[in-house]
């Protein structure tokens, strides 16, 4: 019981900090990004490959932050002017080109038979093979992550992600470089889930590409919208309860392929509900005005003129 | 006999692209007027090829029959769905609806693999037999494919043209508030975009059935292509939403002769995001803020 325990803590961290990253592209800045899957699995494959070549523990780690930022380059420079769907749209198709590499580059990810024996992190000499250290290792560097994306978000550069995702004209009309925003906003995304990636394929020990599939874009894009759009805090609350319901599912003893679909189920019908009945999500913000709105507020403004 | 592989390779890749083609259509429909991704059309194709699965297969109707029931049920499938999940967002935040068409995609595909399975299935139509063309081999389910295929756009096309509906239709992707002004219902002419774009992705999704075979997972990567087929032809009319299918098509079937066909999905997203990148408005779109005509 308190393995499980521990295993939910660390699976809550680990999901955490990868909502917490799609939260920044997402809730703050408006960017409605669907291929937040690839990031988390290049931190993952490319720390899993590192460390099963012998390098250590925190140099695997920030190599596959790096490199998620090096594609969250490639990627933010070429969609970073599309519009609110195509930019969706274009996310979505880096997500499933990134899907196909991890699965069809043999010689390097062994393609759909995954990666096995993983090893733990070895930090200061001690093997981090406990759950109890593990556990507090993800807590550690999620507090961190949460430290540093609310000084972000409070920080005039937190103004402006805000100021972009309200009134993108607004923004650019007071002189601001709003693509510039834009790729700083999906770098430092792209770099919190290689780090997230890179924990998870250490504490799993085994990772393959349908692990990083679109499922897992929109599971992401559920926690952020679950628990709030533009909260941190809310972004952790729907890790939390993403991870429960699986677990409930499971302990529940329904057979796994219909618990499977059950959870899609569940997952699609609360992305509708949520829009419909609470926008903000659980903890939410309301930042979101809608377009009626500010349109009356336009209108009311030019009677009084 | 590379010729022959070619053209056989040109052949399907018509037959696939022109199957991608009509379900861009009906999803240009909706976007023209509503200017949102209705990201579950592909999955509603998924639905309606199930839907024919089970009313010929299962239940024993006649296939035509069941064909055309199946149809009915996508396009009451559609306006079920924008009535539920889209109509009450209509004004609010732009990310809202898109949301929700994730969610709804989402639940369609759990409601797939509940019912029918992850099993592959196919149709069992027993027409086996083929004809020779310029060295390639069409067989008779391919036939019926193309005439059905130009025979749905041509009725399209009339409907669109001709009848006081698509008339009010495209008047609405002009100018939605315009139509409004002038007495045209926009919520009818809403619900009637959805019912026609939803049954051609049920008339799609039964051909692409017919054509391969049936998965549950196809959802994603015909939304995908469809969608790839609107941004290349551009949002321009219904042919150029063929004519992007056409090219989506030929493409990912001209493309496994070079490269291994476990990349044939991945060259329909590459050739997207390359068209997203040079010229987002489609080849042969105008501008996009001035898109759209249907």
């Amino acid at each position: 019981m308190t393995q499980m325990i521990f295993h939910l803590i660390i699976l809550v961290a680990i999901y955490g900090i990868l909502a917490i990253s799609l939260n920044i592209i997402v809730g703050y800045t408006g960017l409605f990004s669907l291929g937040h899957a690839a990031f988390f699995g290049i931190g993952a494959y490319t720390s899993a490959i590192l460390s099963l070549a012998g390098v250590s523990f925190w140099a695997a780690m920030f190599a596959g932050g790096i490199l998620s930022v090096l594609v969250g380059l490639l990627v933010g420079f070429s969609t970073v002017n599309l519009q609110g769907d195509y930019f969706c749209i274009a996310t979505l198709a880096c997500g499933q080109v990134m899907n196909a590499v991890f699965t069809n580059w043999m010689s390097l990810t062994r393609g759909p038979d995954g990666l096995p024996g993983i090893p733990s992190p070895r930090i200061f000499g001690y093997t981090l093979s406990s759950l109890p250290s593990f556990a507090l290792l993800t807590l550690i560097i999620l507090g961190i992550v949460l430290f540093l994306t609310q000084r972000l978000s409070w920080s005039p550069f937190g103004r402006l992600m805000l100021g972009i995702r309200e009134d993108t004209i607004a923004a650019e009309s007071i002189g601001k470089n709003v693509s510039n925003v834009k790729i700083q906003v999906i770098l430092a995304g792209a770099f919190l889930a290689g780090i997230a990636g890179s924990l998870f394929a250490s504490y799993i020990s085994y990772i393959n590409p349908g692990d990083f599939d679109i499922n897992l874009s929109i599971l992401i894009l559920l926690m952020v919208v679950l628990g709030g759009m533009g909260n941190n805090y809310g972004s952790l609350v729907g890790a939390f309860a993403m991870v429960l319901i699986p677990t409930v599912l499971l302990l529940a003893g329904l057979p796994s392929a219909f618990s499977g679909a059950l959870q899609e189920l569940i997952y699609g019908l609360a992305l509708i509900a949520l829009m419909l009945f609470r926008p903000r999500g659980l903890l939410g913000e309301s930042h979101f005005i809608s377009r009626s709105d500010r349109v009356e507020e336009r209108e009311t403004r030019a009677a009084s003129d | 006999m590379h010729a022959n592989i070619l053209i056989q390779l040109l052949l399907n890749g018509l037959i696939a692209g022109s199957i991608y083609g009509m379900i861009a259509v009906g999803y240009a429909m909706v976007y023209s007027i509503l200017r949102f991704i209705n990201f579950a059309h592909g999955y509603i194709a998924m639905i309606g090829m199930y839907l024919a699965y089970t009313f010929s297969t299962l239940w024993g109707v006649n296939f035509i029959i069941a064909c055309l029931l199946a149809v009915v049920c996508s396009g009451l499938l559609g306006l079920l769905i924008e009535r539920i999940a889209y109509k009450p967002l209509r004004k609010t935040f732009y990310l809202a609806p898109l949301i929700t068409s994730v969610g709804v995609s989402y639940s369609l595909e759990a409601l797939a693999l509940l019912i029918w399975g992850a099993d592959v299935r196919s149709y069992n139509l027993h027409m086996d037999r083929s004809f020779s063309l310029l060295g390639a081999r069409i067989t008779e389910v391919q036939l019926i494919i193309i005439v059905v295929l130009v025979l749905s756009i041509a009725l399209l096309a009339w409907l669109l043209k001709k009848t006081p509906l698509g008339i009010a239709i495209r008047a609405a992707a002009d100018d939605f508030d315009m139509c409004f002004l002038v007495g045209v219902d926009g919520d009818q002419i809403i619900a009637a975009v959805f019912v026609i774009g939803s049954a051609l992705a049920g008339i799609a999704g039964i051909l692409l059935g017919m054509n391969t075979n049936l998965q549950t997972t196809i959802g994603l990567a015909v939304t995908i292509k469809a969608f790839a087929a609107i941004i290349l032809g551009g949002l321009g009319n219904i042919y150029s939403c063929v004519l992007g299918g056409l090219i989506i098509g030929l493409a990912e079937n001209l493309g496994i002769w070079y490269l291994p066909s476990v990349w044939k999905d991945a060259v329909a997203y590459v050739i997207l995001f390359v068209i997203l990148l040079i010229k987002p408005s489609g080849l042969l779109g105008a501008n996009r803020e001035a898109e759209v005509k249907l």
